[in-house]
């Protein structure tokens, strides 16, 4: 059995990245490039907003202290999200949308898999849910990500630009710390290195293929999963917690 | 309703005498209720004005998108948002279904698309007004689509396959969206003071501009009888109107909201409820560009369109390597 504090904490983790990225997608709506964007967006977002209820709501029960899934998405404020800064970015443009996806994607979809096989079979059922959605996800950002690639000068130049916009918040996905040990240790979660090796092998294909460079950038940004996270983050929460803080106890 | 000043085609509704043999034999499909499919032949103008109809109507589906789309970010809850984000997805749903529709007459959602964004095409005024709290997006739910089913309910029936069969469609989901409006301003009205506050401030702002959706009063109403004739139009507007005032008055007694109309009143005889006039002159300004949002919401899609141009450009080169790739392999094959 793994400790009480540490696995509510790496659950946290798991819904809160599922609940920011959702967030920044969901800010698209209406405003997509074309249609069937909107319509996919909007689609992405909603499987994001299901998985957060489901990782919150197990935080919550782990927690024991009678807080639910809304508790925690609207009322912790931005030192107690754990969501990596990846998710956190702004939208950018919409290269930058599909490369913050592809990159996150990337990772879930392996974390996941590994999910399924958890000790803890509440997680593995989350897990079990979660990842056709999270396979999907990345069939989608990785193709239009080489389509963008390999579309027009600009769309490429695009892309390049995005990519080494984003690639510094890519490294803190696989820094292992206490939280990671003990849940590697209780048989919970995966080993980060093992995830990184699919998620590297995933990003030699892509950019094999997409004939995009791929940065060769050695520092990388960290923080999110500890709570430090960038400036954007406190704006991202005084938009979506709004009504719960000015209307404290109203049910809705 | 979504399409409330189609301009009608042709010069006034042709008696059978006036008619030729082919008008003739359209007219009798439509009269014994065979529906008028893509490759059948039809009049110019009956052709006009259903692009007309069917592209007013996708326009507001899409620029629909955005006064709730304004709320998505501060849904209250998990749920909320989720639910929200479901709504949103499927009236961009709709207006894809309808820019096929329409696309089976004969014109490119891309032209389509032109003509919102040059600002010569019409979109139901309604989307311009604001959301102010949160309380609207259940008014708009309850009284927004509750409008648009009235509308859409018979459009089931209308003469042209395609778009009736995108309504029937498009019906089912409306009723869905009316259902979750209505619950959440039931919510908001039976919660605290400041909840309540906030769905009777939803209904003040909302209720005339939703009697507008119905478009002009039928003695101003001077399409009707051509589209009538073509089942491109079932009911009129008035009727219409009617029929949802005495549906939704009931509804907002129960919820304890007031309708901000002190002429609404029970009419015994008519078994109906009399209202106030519609302030005819906002319409008319809402309509051709003047409402409180028209020059955001506009400003809105037009700034999606061309910031996305870039993409769509991409997509459409990617595309075309593929094919010329894969004809290369061919000729090389044989
Ligand atoms: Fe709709
Ligand atoms: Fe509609
Ligand atoms: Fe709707």
């Amino acid at each position: 059995m793994a400790d009480k504090d540490a696995l509510f904490k790496f659950l946290c983790r798991m819904g809160d990245n599922c609940l920011i990225i959702g967030h920044r997608n969901s800010e698209w709506c209406g405003h997509a490039p074309i249609l069937e964007e909107d319509i996919a967006l909007a689609n992405i977002a909603l499987d994001f907003i299901g998985q957060t209820q489901l990782w919150l709501g197990l935080a919550g029960e782990v927690e024991g202290e009678g807080r639910t899934a809304d508790n925690l998405a609207y009322l912790r404020d931005a030192f107690d999200f754990k969501n990596f800064l990846l998710v956190e970015q702004p939208n950018g443009d919409f290269a930058q949308t599909l490369t913050r996806q592809m990159l996150f994607d990337a990772w879930h979809l392996p974390m996941l898999q590994a999910l399924k096989e958890s000790s803890d079979e509440r997680i593995a059922a989350i897990a079990e849910k979660a990842v056709k959605e999270a396979k999907y996800h990345l069939e989608r950002s990785r193709n239009l990500c080489l389509h963008m690639g390999d579309g027009t000068e600009e769309s490429k130049r695009r892309m390049q630009d995005a990519i080494d916009l984003l690639w510094p918040y890519t490294g803190e996905m696989f820094k292992s710390d206490n939280v990671d040990e003990a849940m590697v240790a209780a048989g919970v979660a995966p080993d980060l290195a093992d995830i990184k090796a699919t998620w590297d092998n995933f990003m030699d294909e892509f950019f094999a293929e997409a004939e995009l460079v791929k940065p060769e950038n050695a520092w990388f940004q960290q923080g999110g999963k500890t709570g430090t996270h960038t400036e954007h983050m406190g704006f991202l929460l005084a938009d979506m917690q709004f009504l719960q803080r000015a209307y404290p106890g109203a049910t809705w | 309703m979504y399409a409330q000043m189609v301009k009608a085609d042709g010069k006034g509704v042709k008696s059978r005498e006036e008619m030729d043999a082919e008008e003739r034999a359209f007219q009798d499909k439509i009269d014994r209720d065979v529906k008028i499919e893509p490759k059948d032949w039809m009049p110019e103008a009956y052709r006009k004005t259903l692009i007309r109809q069917i592209s007013q109507h996708a326009h507001s589906e899409i620029v629909g998108q955005l006064p709730e789309g304004n709320w998505i970010t501060r849904a209250p809850t998990l749920e909320r948002k989720a639910i929200l984000l479901a709504k949103v997805q499927d009236e961009a749903g709709h207006g894809l279904y309808l820019y096929c529709a329409a696309e089976t007459l004969g014109v490119s959602r891309d032209d389509l698309l032109d003509q919102l964004h040059s600002g010569k095409a019409k979109y139901s005024s309604i989307f311009n007004y604001p959301t102010l709290n949160w309380a609207d997006i259940g008014a708009i739910g309850w009284l927004v689509d509750g409008a648009a089913i009235m509308n859409q309910v018979p459009l089931q029936r209308t003469s042209y396959g395609p778009y009736s069969r995108a309504m029937i469609r498009i019906c089912k989901e409306e009723s869905f969206h009316q259902r979750q409006g209505y619950d959440l301003i039931t919510k908001m009205a039976q919660g605290t003071k400041e909840q309540k506050a906030m769905a009777q401030d939803a209904m003040n702002r909302f209720w005339r501009p939703s009697l507008m959706m119905f478009g002009p009063s039928d003695k101003d109403s001077v399409h009707s009888a051509q589209s009538m004739a073509w089942k491109i139009k079932i009911n009129t507007n008035d009727e219409l109107r009617q029929k949802f005032v005495d549906q939704t008055v009931p509804q907002a007694e129960y919820l304890g909201l007031e309708i901000p109309d002190p002429d609404l009143e029970w009419n015994e005889e008519r078994q109906s409820y009399d209202y106030g006039e519609i302030n005819w002159d906002e319409f008319y300004q809402v309509i051709s560009g003047n409402g409180p949002c028209n020059k955001e919401r506009l400003g809105a899609r037009v700034k999606a369109w061309e910031d996305g141009e870039w993409f769509r450009d991409a997509l459409t080169a990617h595309a075309d390597k593929k094919a010329a790739k894969k004809k290369k392999q061919q000729q090389d094959a044989a």
